[in-house]
Protein backbone atom coordinates (compact mmCIF):
# COMPACT_ATOMS: atom_id res chain seq x y z
CA UNK A 1 0.00 0.00 0.00
CA UNK A 2 2.17 2.72 -1.05
CA UNK A 3 -0.71 4.23 -3.08
CA UNK A 4 -1.23 8.34 -2.45
CA UNK A 5 2.43 9.40 -2.07
CA UNK A 6 4.02 8.27 -4.79
CA UNK A 7 1.29 8.59 -7.13
CA UNK A 8 0.44 12.42 -6.56
CA UNK A 9 3.70 13.42 -5.10
CA UNK A 10 2.39 13.87 -1.61
CA UNK A 11 4.62 13.83 1.36
CA UNK A 12 3.79 12.14 4.98
CA UNK A 13 4.60 15.14 6.59
CA UNK A 14 1.24 16.54 4.56
CA UNK A 15 -0.68 14.21 4.70
CA UNK A 16 -0.30 14.86 8.86
CA UNK A 17 -0.85 18.71 8.26
CA UNK A 18 -4.01 17.70 6.51
CA UNK A 19 -4.77 15.37 9.18
CA UNK A 20 -4.07 18.48 11.97
CA UNK A 21 -5.90 20.84 10.25
CA UNK A 22 -9.54 18.65 9.92
CA UNK A 23 -8.95 19.12 13.86
CA UNK A 24 -10.37 22.36 13.84
CA UNK A 25 -12.55 22.14 10.91
CA UNK A 26 -15.73 22.77 13.20
CA UNK A 27 -14.23 24.77 15.67
CA UNK A 28 -16.43 28.10 14.69
CA UNK A 29 -14.48 31.44 16.44
CA UNK A 30 -12.37 29.74 18.96
CA UNK A 31 -8.46 29.99 19.54
CA UNK A 32 -6.67 27.46 17.38
CA UNK A 33 -3.44 26.32 20.11
CA UNK A 34 -0.90 24.13 17.98
CA UNK A 35 1.79 22.95 19.51
CA UNK A 36 4.47 21.63 17.56
CA UNK A 37 5.59 22.41 13.56
CA UNK A 38 2.81 20.14 11.68
CA UNK A 39 -0.14 21.20 13.71
CA UNK A 40 0.91 25.07 13.60
CA UNK A 41 0.65 24.87 9.52
CA UNK A 42 -2.04 22.36 10.18
CA UNK A 43 -4.36 25.19 11.69
CA UNK A 44 -2.91 27.93 9.19
CA UNK A 45 -4.42 25.83 6.71
CA UNK A 46 -7.76 25.45 8.39
CA UNK A 47 -7.56 29.32 8.42
CA UNK A 48 -7.07 29.79 5.24
CA UNK A 49 -9.92 27.52 4.06
CA UNK A 50 -12.46 25.77 5.67
CA UNK A 51 -12.22 27.27 9.26
CA UNK A 52 -11.63 30.97 8.48
CA UNK A 53 -13.64 32.08 11.83
CA UNK A 54 -10.52 30.71 13.68
CA UNK A 55 -8.54 32.92 15.98
CA UNK A 56 -4.53 32.63 15.53
CA UNK A 57 -1.62 33.47 17.84
CA UNK A 58 2.29 34.98 16.65
CA UNK A 59 3.40 32.05 19.61
CA UNK A 60 3.75 34.91 22.11
CA UNK A 61 1.73 37.27 23.44
CA UNK A 62 -0.52 38.64 19.96
CA UNK A 63 -3.52 37.41 18.44
CA UNK A 64 -2.62 38.11 14.85
CA UNK A 65 -5.53 39.44 11.66
CA UNK A 66 -3.37 37.43 9.06
CA UNK A 67 -1.70 34.17 8.11
CA UNK A 68 2.16 34.50 7.41
CA UNK A 69 4.72 31.62 6.64
CA UNK A 70 5.97 29.83 9.95
CA UNK A 71 8.76 32.10 11.30
CA UNK A 72 7.72 35.37 9.68
CA UNK A 73 6.22 38.21 11.16
CA UNK A 74 2.29 39.00 11.39
CA UNK A 75 1.54 42.29 9.72
CA UNK A 76 -1.80 42.21 11.08
CA UNK A 77 -2.71 42.38 14.63
CA UNK A 78 -6.25 41.30 16.38
CA UNK A 79 -5.65 41.26 19.48
CA UNK A 80 -3.53 41.01 22.86
CA UNK A 81 -3.54 37.87 24.63
CA UNK A 82 -0.72 37.90 27.69
CA UNK A 83 0.15 34.53 29.59
CA UNK A 84 -2.80 35.24 32.18
CA UNK A 85 -5.51 36.48 29.63
CA UNK A 86 -4.08 32.84 27.75
CA UNK A 87 -4.49 30.93 31.20
CA UNK A 88 -8.04 32.52 31.54
CA UNK A 89 -9.09 32.23 28.15
CA UNK A 90 -8.61 28.18 29.05
CA UNK A 91 -11.35 28.69 31.23
CA UNK A 92 -13.88 30.11 29.25
CA UNK A 93 -13.52 27.12 26.49
CA UNK A 94 -13.37 29.22 23.45
CA UNK A 95 -10.12 27.19 22.51
CA UNK A 96 -8.80 23.82 21.01
CA UNK A 97 -4.80 23.10 21.77
CA UNK A 98 -3.22 20.17 20.15
CA UNK A 99 -0.58 19.56 22.34
CA UNK A 100 2.57 17.42 22.24
CA UNK A 101 2.32 13.89 24.24
CA UNK A 102 5.74 12.33 25.41
CA UNK A 103 3.18 9.27 26.59
CA UNK A 104 -0.22 8.94 25.42
CA UNK A 105 -2.62 6.08 26.81
CA UNK A 106 -5.39 4.16 25.48
CA UNK A 107 -7.75 6.30 27.40
CA UNK A 108 -6.05 9.62 26.40
CA UNK A 109 -3.87 10.17 29.11
CA UNK A 110 -1.31 12.54 28.31
CA UNK A 111 1.93 12.75 30.03
CA UNK A 112 4.97 15.53 29.41
CA UNK A 113 6.46 15.62 32.68
CA UNK A 114 8.66 13.11 33.07
CA UNK A 115 9.60 9.42 32.19
CA UNK A 116 9.44 6.68 35.37
CA UNK A 117 9.50 7.66 38.97
CA UNK A 118 7.90 11.11 39.52
CA UNK A 119 9.42 11.24 42.64
CA UNK A 120 12.91 10.42 40.90
CA UNK A 121 12.82 9.91 37.39
CA UNK A 122 14.58 8.59 34.92
CA UNK A 123 14.09 10.76 32.68
CA UNK A 124 12.63 14.52 33.50
CA UNK A 125 10.93 16.43 30.52
CA UNK A 126 8.86 19.42 30.44
CA UNK A 127 6.52 19.66 33.55
CA UNK A 128 2.65 19.72 34.02
CA UNK A 129 2.22 22.61 32.03
CA UNK A 130 -1.46 23.50 31.36
CA UNK A 131 -1.96 19.95 30.67
CA UNK A 132 -4.28 20.05 33.49
CA UNK A 133 -6.20 22.93 32.96
CA UNK A 134 -6.54 22.42 28.98
CA UNK A 135 -7.66 19.01 29.09
CA UNK A 136 -10.80 19.99 31.82
CA UNK A 137 -11.74 23.11 30.01
CA UNK A 138 -11.40 23.28 26.59
CA UNK A 139 -11.25 21.08 23.29
CA UNK A 140 -8.00 19.28 23.41
CA UNK A 141 -6.16 17.41 20.82
CA UNK A 142 -2.57 15.68 20.09
CA UNK A 143 0.37 15.30 17.74
CA UNK A 144 2.92 12.58 18.25
CA UNK A 145 5.01 12.73 15.40
CA UNK A 146 6.93 9.75 16.20
CA UNK A 147 4.54 6.95 16.72
CA UNK A 148 6.23 3.98 18.41
CA UNK A 149 5.53 2.08 21.79
CA UNK A 150 7.38 4.24 23.54
CA UNK A 151 5.01 6.79 23.05
CA UNK A 152 1.60 5.06 22.59
CA UNK A 153 2.19 3.32 26.28
CA UNK A 154 -0.07 0.97 28.56
CA UNK A 155 -0.24 3.26 30.96
CA UNK A 156 1.50 7.07 31.18
CA UNK A 157 3.83 7.29 34.05
CA UNK A 158 2.32 10.69 35.09
CA UNK A 159 -1.27 11.87 34.18
CA UNK A 160 -0.81 15.46 33.09
CA UNK A 161 -3.49 15.80 30.16
CA UNK A 162 -6.44 14.01 31.73
CA UNK A 163 -7.97 10.79 29.63
CA UNK A 164 -11.76 9.76 29.65
CA UNK A 165 -11.25 7.16 32.41
CA UNK A 166 -9.05 9.28 34.63
CA UNK A 167 -11.69 12.59 33.97
CA UNK A 168 -15.02 10.32 34.87
CA UNK A 169 -13.24 8.42 37.99
CA UNK A 170 -12.86 11.77 39.15
CA UNK A 171 -16.62 13.12 38.66
CA UNK A 172 -18.98 15.39 37.23
CA UNK A 173 -16.98 18.68 37.22
CA UNK A 174 -13.81 16.90 35.74
CA UNK A 175 -16.10 15.22 32.89
CA UNK A 176 -17.82 18.82 32.36
CA UNK A 177 -15.90 20.01 29.73
CA UNK A 178 -13.94 17.60 29.17
CA UNK A 179 -13.15 16.59 24.92
CA UNK A 180 -10.53 14.75 23.56
CA UNK A 181 -11.53 14.66 20.08
CA UNK A 182 -8.44 13.24 18.59
CA UNK A 183 -4.82 12.15 18.29
CA UNK A 184 -2.89 12.72 15.11
CA UNK A 185 0.42 10.56 14.67
CA UNK A 186 2.35 10.14 11.70
CA UNK A 187 1.10 7.26 10.70
CA UNK A 188 -2.49 7.56 11.56
CA UNK A 189 -5.39 9.05 13.08
CA UNK A 190 -7.05 8.21 16.11
CA UNK A 191 -10.49 9.06 18.41
CA UNK A 192 -12.10 7.81 21.01
CA UNK A 193 -15.18 6.94 19.15
CA UNK A 194 -16.03 3.60 21.04
CA UNK A 195 -18.20 2.67 23.92
CA UNK A 196 -15.63 2.78 26.49
CA UNK A 197 -13.71 6.07 25.32
CA UNK A 198 -10.72 3.42 24.17
CA UNK A 199 -8.53 4.84 21.20
CA UNK A 200 -9.54 3.67 17.99
CA UNK A 201 -7.62 4.35 14.57
CA UNK A 202 -9.88 6.34 12.34
CA UNK A 203 -7.19 6.68 9.44
CA UNK A 204 -4.25 5.28 8.35
CA UNK A 205 -1.84 7.93 6.25
CA UNK A 206 -1.63 6.72 2.86
CA UNK A 207 1.73 4.28 2.13
CA UNK A 208 1.02 2.86 6.27
CA UNK A 209 -0.89 -0.48 6.87
CA UNK A 210 -3.13 -1.44 9.87
CA UNK A 211 -0.15 -4.02 11.24
CA UNK A 212 2.69 -1.09 10.99
CA UNK A 213 0.49 1.13 13.40
CA UNK A 214 -0.02 -2.05 15.63
CA UNK A 215 3.22 -2.74 15.86
CA UNK A 216 4.24 0.57 16.63
CA UNK A 217 1.66 0.97 19.58
CA UNK A 218 1.94 -0.13 22.77
CA UNK A 219 -1.50 -0.97 24.08
CA UNK A 220 -5.02 -3.43 22.82
CA UNK A 221 -5.95 -0.35 19.78
CA UNK A 222 -9.65 -0.71 18.43
CA UNK A 223 -9.64 -1.40 14.81
CA UNK A 224 -12.39 -1.22 12.94
CA UNK A 225 -12.88 -3.69 10.04
CA UNK A 226 -12.73 -1.06 6.92
CA UNK A 227 -9.62 1.45 8.07
CA UNK A 228 -10.18 4.44 5.85
CA UNK A 229 -6.65 6.85 4.60
CA UNK A 230 -6.78 9.88 5.78
CA UNK A 231 -7.57 12.03 3.22
CA UNK A 232 -6.01 13.70 0.15
CA UNK A 233 -4.74 17.37 0.32
CA UNK A 234 -6.21 18.87 -2.34
CA UNK A 235 -4.98 21.05 -4.77
CA UNK A 236 -5.15 24.08 -3.43
CA UNK A 237 -4.13 22.90 0.09
CA UNK A 238 -1.21 21.84 -1.28
CA UNK A 239 0.12 25.29 -3.15
CA UNK A 240 -0.95 26.70 0.57
CA UNK A 241 1.12 24.48 2.36
CA UNK A 242 4.20 24.39 0.04
CA UNK A 243 3.76 28.16 -0.87
CA UNK A 244 2.47 30.06 1.53
CA UNK A 245 2.45 28.59 5.06
CA UNK A 246 6.08 26.66 4.71
CA UNK A 247 7.95 27.22 1.74
CA UNK A 248 10.95 26.24 3.77
CA UNK A 249 9.81 22.85 4.37
CA UNK A 250 10.29 22.68 7.99
CA UNK A 251 7.41 20.42 7.73
CA UNK A 252 9.77 18.09 6.60
CA UNK A 253 11.76 17.95 9.56
CA UNK A 254 9.21 17.30 12.04
CA UNK A 255 8.23 14.52 9.79
CA UNK A 256 10.79 12.97 7.00
CA UNK A 257 9.10 11.10 4.05
CA UNK B 1 9.35 60.12 48.77
CA UNK B 2 11.70 57.22 50.29
CA UNK B 3 14.53 56.43 46.90
CA UNK B 4 14.76 52.80 47.09
CA UNK B 5 17.40 52.40 44.68
CA UNK B 6 20.20 49.73 45.57
CA UNK B 7 22.78 47.12 44.34
CA UNK B 8 22.05 43.86 43.85
CA UNK B 9 24.10 42.58 46.64
CA UNK B 10 22.06 45.15 48.70
CA UNK B 11 18.52 43.28 47.81
CA UNK B 12 20.41 39.85 48.41
CA UNK B 13 21.70 41.36 51.51
CA UNK B 14 17.83 41.13 52.35
CA UNK B 15 17.31 37.40 51.38
CA UNK B 16 17.74 34.75 54.26
CA UNK B 17 18.48 30.87 53.68
CA UNK B 18 15.33 29.25 54.12
CA UNK B 19 13.08 32.08 52.69
CA UNK B 20 10.61 31.07 50.17
CA UNK B 21 11.35 33.23 46.68
CA UNK B 22 9.15 33.90 44.07
CA UNK B 23 10.76 34.76 40.32
CA UNK B 24 8.64 36.67 37.88
CA UNK B 25 9.05 36.08 33.84
CA UNK B 26 8.46 33.00 32.47
CA UNK B 27 10.68 29.75 30.84
CA UNK B 28 13.70 31.76 29.52
CA UNK B 29 11.89 35.80 29.56
CA UNK B 30 12.57 38.65 31.12
CA UNK B 31 14.16 36.63 34.08
CA UNK B 32 15.70 38.99 36.86
CA UNK B 33 19.11 37.42 36.23
CA UNK B 34 21.44 39.82 37.69
CA UNK B 35 19.50 39.37 40.78
CA UNK B 36 19.99 35.70 40.51
CA UNK B 37 23.50 36.17 39.71
CA UNK B 38 23.87 38.28 42.74
CA UNK B 39 22.17 36.02 44.62
CA UNK B 40 24.51 32.61 43.36
CA UNK B 41 27.72 35.11 45.21
CA UNK B 42 26.03 34.79 48.72
CA UNK B 43 25.50 31.83 51.01
CA UNK B 44 22.25 32.04 50.85
CA UNK B 45 20.72 28.69 50.22
CA UNK B 46 18.04 26.25 51.67
CA UNK B 47 15.37 28.16 48.95
CA UNK B 48 11.97 27.55 48.18
CA UNK B 49 11.74 28.58 44.42
CA UNK B 50 8.63 29.62 42.98
CA UNK B 51 8.66 30.30 39.13
CA UNK B 52 7.46 29.90 35.58
CA UNK B 53 10.78 28.15 35.40
CA UNK B 54 13.64 29.19 32.93
CA UNK B 55 17.26 29.41 33.78
CA UNK B 56 16.95 30.92 37.16
CA UNK B 57 16.24 27.54 38.22
CA UNK B 58 18.62 26.19 36.43
CA UNK B 59 21.13 27.70 38.09
CA UNK B 60 20.08 28.04 41.58
CA UNK B 61 19.50 23.88 41.39
CA UNK B 62 22.98 23.37 39.73
CA UNK B 63 24.55 25.62 42.35
CA UNK B 64 22.58 23.43 45.29
CA UNK B 65 20.41 26.58 46.68
CA UNK B 66 16.96 25.01 46.33
CA UNK B 67 15.03 22.90 48.76
CA UNK B 68 11.48 23.04 47.27
CA UNK B 69 10.68 23.72 43.61
CA UNK B 70 7.19 24.98 43.22
CA UNK B 71 6.36 24.82 39.53
CA UNK B 72 4.57 23.76 36.52
CA UNK B 73 7.78 23.60 34.03
CA UNK B 74 11.07 24.36 33.67
CA UNK B 75 12.33 25.44 29.92
CA UNK B 76 14.86 27.29 27.72
CA UNK B 77 11.43 27.79 25.25
CA UNK B 78 13.94 27.81 22.00
CA UNK B 79 16.21 24.87 23.87
CA UNK B 80 12.64 22.99 24.96
CA UNK B 81 14.27 21.04 28.38
CA UNK B 82 16.59 23.61 31.14
CA UNK B 83 19.67 20.67 31.42
CA UNK B 84 20.43 22.02 34.85
CA UNK B 85 16.94 21.43 36.14
CA UNK B 86 16.96 17.70 34.50
CA UNK B 87 19.26 16.63 35.55
CA UNK B 88 19.13 17.82 39.47
CA UNK B 89 15.29 16.11 38.83
CA UNK B 90 17.07 12.62 37.89
CA UNK B 91 19.51 12.70 40.57
CA UNK B 92 16.53 13.68 43.27
CA UNK B 93 18.08 17.38 44.01
CA UNK B 94 15.06 19.25 45.55
CA UNK B 95 11.71 18.69 46.63
CA UNK B 96 9.09 19.24 43.81
CA UNK B 97 5.77 20.86 43.85
CA UNK B 98 4.47 20.39 40.51
CA UNK B 99 1.49 22.44 39.85
CA UNK B 100 -0.61 23.29 36.52
CA UNK B 101 -0.10 26.90 34.59
CA UNK B 102 -3.24 27.63 36.31
CA UNK B 103 -3.23 26.49 39.08
CA UNK B 104 -0.01 27.96 39.89
CA UNK B 105 -1.32 31.69 38.79
CA UNK B 106 -4.43 31.27 41.36
CA UNK B 107 -2.33 30.09 43.60
CA UNK B 108 -0.36 33.81 43.62
CA UNK B 109 -3.61 35.52 43.30
CA UNK B 110 -5.01 33.91 46.43
CA UNK B 111 -1.56 35.12 47.72
CA UNK B 112 -1.97 38.62 46.41
CA UNK B 113 -5.86 39.04 47.83
CA UNK B 114 -4.90 37.30 51.21
CA UNK B 115 -7.38 34.31 50.52
CA UNK B 116 -5.98 30.66 52.03
CA UNK B 117 -7.24 29.56 48.55
CA UNK B 118 -8.64 29.93 45.27
CA UNK B 119 -11.59 26.84 43.77
CA UNK B 120 -10.35 25.64 40.34
CA UNK B 121 -11.10 23.10 37.84
CA UNK B 122 -7.46 22.42 36.90
CA UNK B 123 -6.55 19.18 38.60
CA UNK B 124 -9.27 16.81 38.69
CA UNK B 125 -8.16 13.79 37.78
CA UNK B 126 -4.48 14.14 37.22
CA UNK B 127 -1.62 12.86 38.78
CA UNK B 128 -0.83 16.19 39.93
CA UNK B 129 -3.43 15.57 42.91
CA UNK B 130 -1.16 12.87 43.49
CA UNK B 131 2.09 13.92 43.39
CA UNK B 132 1.36 16.68 45.93
CA UNK B 133 -1.12 14.91 48.63
CA UNK B 134 -1.31 18.11 50.63
CA UNK B 135 -4.27 19.66 47.74
CA UNK B 136 -7.72 19.36 48.88
CA UNK B 137 -10.66 19.74 47.24
CA UNK B 138 -13.89 21.82 47.77
CA UNK B 139 -17.08 21.53 47.24
CA UNK B 140 -19.41 24.41 45.74
CA UNK B 141 -21.88 25.84 48.39
CA UNK B 142 -24.39 26.52 45.57
CA UNK B 143 -26.29 24.15 44.11
CA UNK B 144 -24.73 23.00 41.57
CA UNK B 145 -22.53 21.30 44.11
CA UNK B 146 -19.50 20.85 42.03
CA UNK B 147 -15.84 19.55 43.53
CA UNK B 148 -13.21 21.94 42.58
CA UNK B 149 -9.32 22.09 43.82
CA UNK B 150 -8.64 24.45 46.42
CA UNK B 151 -5.39 25.55 45.17
CA UNK B 152 -3.82 26.87 48.12
CA UNK B 153 -2.34 30.67 48.07
CA UNK B 154 1.69 30.82 47.07
CA UNK B 155 2.66 33.51 49.60
CA UNK B 156 6.16 34.57 49.09
CA UNK B 157 8.90 35.78 51.55
CA UNK B 158 10.66 37.80 49.10
CA UNK B 159 9.78 38.53 45.16
CA UNK B 160 12.26 39.37 42.65
CA UNK B 161 11.62 40.87 38.82
CA UNK B 162 13.51 42.34 35.88
CA UNK B 163 11.05 45.12 34.13
CA UNK B 164 12.02 47.82 31.38
CA UNK B 165 11.84 50.55 33.43
CA UNK B 166 11.19 51.88 36.74
CA UNK B 167 11.36 55.19 39.09
CA UNK B 168 13.12 55.50 41.92
CA UNK B 169 10.06 54.80 44.09
CA UNK B 170 9.23 51.48 42.82
CA UNK B 171 7.07 52.49 40.01
CA UNK B 172 7.80 49.77 37.65
CA UNK B 173 7.07 49.50 33.22
CA UNK B 174 7.29 46.68 31.08
CA UNK B 175 7.51 48.04 27.29
CA UNK B 176 7.63 44.09 25.82
CA UNK B 177 4.25 42.29 24.66
CA UNK B 178 3.37 40.08 28.23
CA UNK B 179 3.04 41.29 31.72
CA UNK B 180 3.74 37.87 32.76
CA UNK B 181 2.90 37.54 36.19
CA UNK B 182 5.30 39.88 38.00
CA UNK B 183 2.59 42.37 39.34
CA UNK B 184 1.23 39.52 41.13
CA UNK B 185 4.53 38.43 42.42
CA UNK B 186 5.19 41.23 44.34
CA UNK B 187 1.52 41.33 45.04
CA UNK B 188 1.93 37.85 46.82
CA UNK B 189 5.44 38.74 48.38
CA UNK B 190 6.78 40.45 51.85
CA UNK B 191 8.88 42.48 49.90
CA UNK B 192 9.76 42.63 46.57
CA UNK B 193 12.68 43.86 44.39
CA UNK B 194 12.27 45.06 40.70
CA UNK B 195 15.49 44.92 38.85
CA UNK B 196 15.16 47.06 35.15
CA UNK B 197 17.05 48.10 32.45
CA UNK B 198 16.98 51.68 33.74
CA UNK B 199 15.91 53.75 36.30
CA UNK B 200 14.03 57.09 35.15
CA UNK B 201 12.24 60.01 37.10
CA UNK B 202 8.86 59.50 37.36
CA UNK B 203 7.95 62.29 35.18
CA UNK B 204 9.92 60.67 32.11
CA UNK B 205 7.81 56.88 32.87
CA UNK B 206 5.19 57.75 30.12
CA UNK B 207 7.64 59.71 27.22
CA UNK B 208 8.03 56.08 26.17
CA UNK B 209 4.35 54.10 26.38
CA UNK B 210 0.98 54.61 27.71
CA UNK B 211 -0.36 54.10 31.59
CA UNK B 212 -1.04 50.42 31.26
CA UNK B 213 1.99 49.49 30.76
CA UNK B 214 2.77 51.16 34.52
CA UNK B 215 2.96 47.52 35.73
CA UNK B 216 3.63 47.51 39.46
CA UNK B 217 3.02 49.82 41.85
CA UNK B 218 5.42 51.64 44.19
CA UNK B 219 3.78 50.18 47.25
CA UNK B 220 4.61 46.47 46.61
CA UNK B 221 8.33 47.24 46.06
CA UNK B 222 10.85 47.49 48.35
CA UNK B 223 13.64 48.21 46.23
CA UNK B 224 15.12 49.29 42.97
CA UNK B 225 18.06 47.93 41.08
CA UNK B 226 19.38 49.54 37.52
CA UNK B 227 20.96 46.68 36.04
CA UNK B 228 21.33 47.12 32.07
CA UNK B 229 21.06 44.22 30.40
CA UNK B 230 20.01 42.43 33.66
CA UNK B 231 17.77 39.84 31.88
CA UNK B 232 20.09 38.74 30.09
CA UNK B 233 20.91 35.63 28.10
CA UNK B 234 16.86 35.74 28.78
CA UNK B 235 14.71 37.95 26.63
CA UNK B 236 14.16 41.70 27.47
CA UNK B 237 12.13 43.46 24.64
CA UNK B 238 12.84 45.67 23.22
CA UNK B 239 15.51 46.57 24.85
CA UNK B 240 16.66 42.88 24.29
CA UNK B 241 15.88 40.03 22.36
CA UNK B 242 16.98 36.41 23.94
CA UNK B 243 20.76 35.93 23.36
CA UNK B 244 19.96 32.55 21.58
CA UNK B 245 23.89 31.93 20.91
CA UNK B 246 24.78 32.64 24.24
CA UNK B 247 22.17 30.26 25.68
CA UNK B 248 23.29 27.63 23.53
CA UNK B 249 26.33 27.57 25.24
CA UNK B 250 24.85 27.75 28.12
CA UNK B 251 23.09 24.79 27.39
CA UNK B 252 25.98 23.01 25.95
CA UNK B 253 28.27 23.25 28.55
CA UNK B 254 25.20 22.53 31.52
CA UNK B 255 25.09 19.09 30.10
CA UNK B 256 28.53 17.92 31.03
CA UNK B 257 29.95 18.66 34.57
CA UNK B 258 33.74 19.79 32.95
CA UNK B 259 32.20 22.05 30.63
CA UNK B 260 29.92 23.59 32.86
CA UNK B 261 32.94 23.93 35.13
CA UNK B 262 35.13 26.29 32.41
CA UNK B 263 31.68 27.88 31.42
CA UNK B 264 31.17 28.82 35.32
CA UNK B 265 34.51 29.99 35.60
CA UNK B 266 34.60 31.98 32.58
CA UNK B 267 31.27 33.98 33.00
CA UNK B 268 29.95 33.62 37.31
CA UNK B 269 32.88 33.98 39.00
CA UNK B 270 33.22 37.73 38.87
CA UNK B 271 30.89 40.43 39.72
CA UNK B 272 27.96 41.48 37.13
CA UNK B 273 30.16 43.62 35.16
CA UNK B 274 32.65 41.27 34.84
CA UNK B 275 29.66 38.78 33.55
CA UNK B 276 28.51 41.12 31.44
CA UNK B 277 32.04 42.18 29.87
CA UNK B 278 32.94 38.36 29.45
CA UNK B 279 29.20 38.56 27.08
CA UNK B 280 30.84 41.09 25.20
CA UNK B 281 34.18 38.89 24.99
CA UNK B 282 31.81 35.70 24.10
CA UNK B 283 30.67 37.25 21.12
CA UNK B 284 33.91 38.73 19.75
CA UNK B 285 34.85 35.31 19.42
CA UNK B 286 31.65 34.50 17.79
CA UNK B 287 32.48 37.22 15.09
CA UNK B 288 35.59 35.90 14.30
Amino acid sequence: MSGGATTTGVTRAEYCVVACAEAWRHSGEILASPMGTVPAIGARLAKLTFAPDLLLTDGEALLIGDVPALGARAQVVEGWLPYRQHLALVATGRRHVMMGAGQIDRHGNQNISCIGDWARPARQLLGVRGAPVNTLNNTTSYWVPKHSPRAFVEQVDMVCGVGYDRAAEAGPSATRFHHVPEVVSNLGVFDFATPDHSMRLRSRHPGVTVEQILKATGFALTVPDEVPYTREPATEELRLVREVIDPKGARDREVPA
Amino acid sequence: MSDKTMTAEQVVGRLRSGMTLGIGGWGSRRKPMALIRALLRSDVTDLTVVSYGGPDVGLLAAAGRIRTLVAPFATLDSVALEPHFTAARQRGAFDLVELDEAMFMWGLTAAAQRLPFLPVRAGLGSDVMKVNPHLRTVTSPYEDAEELVAVPALCLDAALVHLNRADPQGNAQYLGPDPYFDDLFCQAAAASYVSCERIVDTADLLKEAGPQTLLIKRAFVNGVVQTPNGAHFTSCVPDHDRDEAFQQAYARAARDAQAWQGFSERFLSGDEEAYQAAVKAFHEEQQS
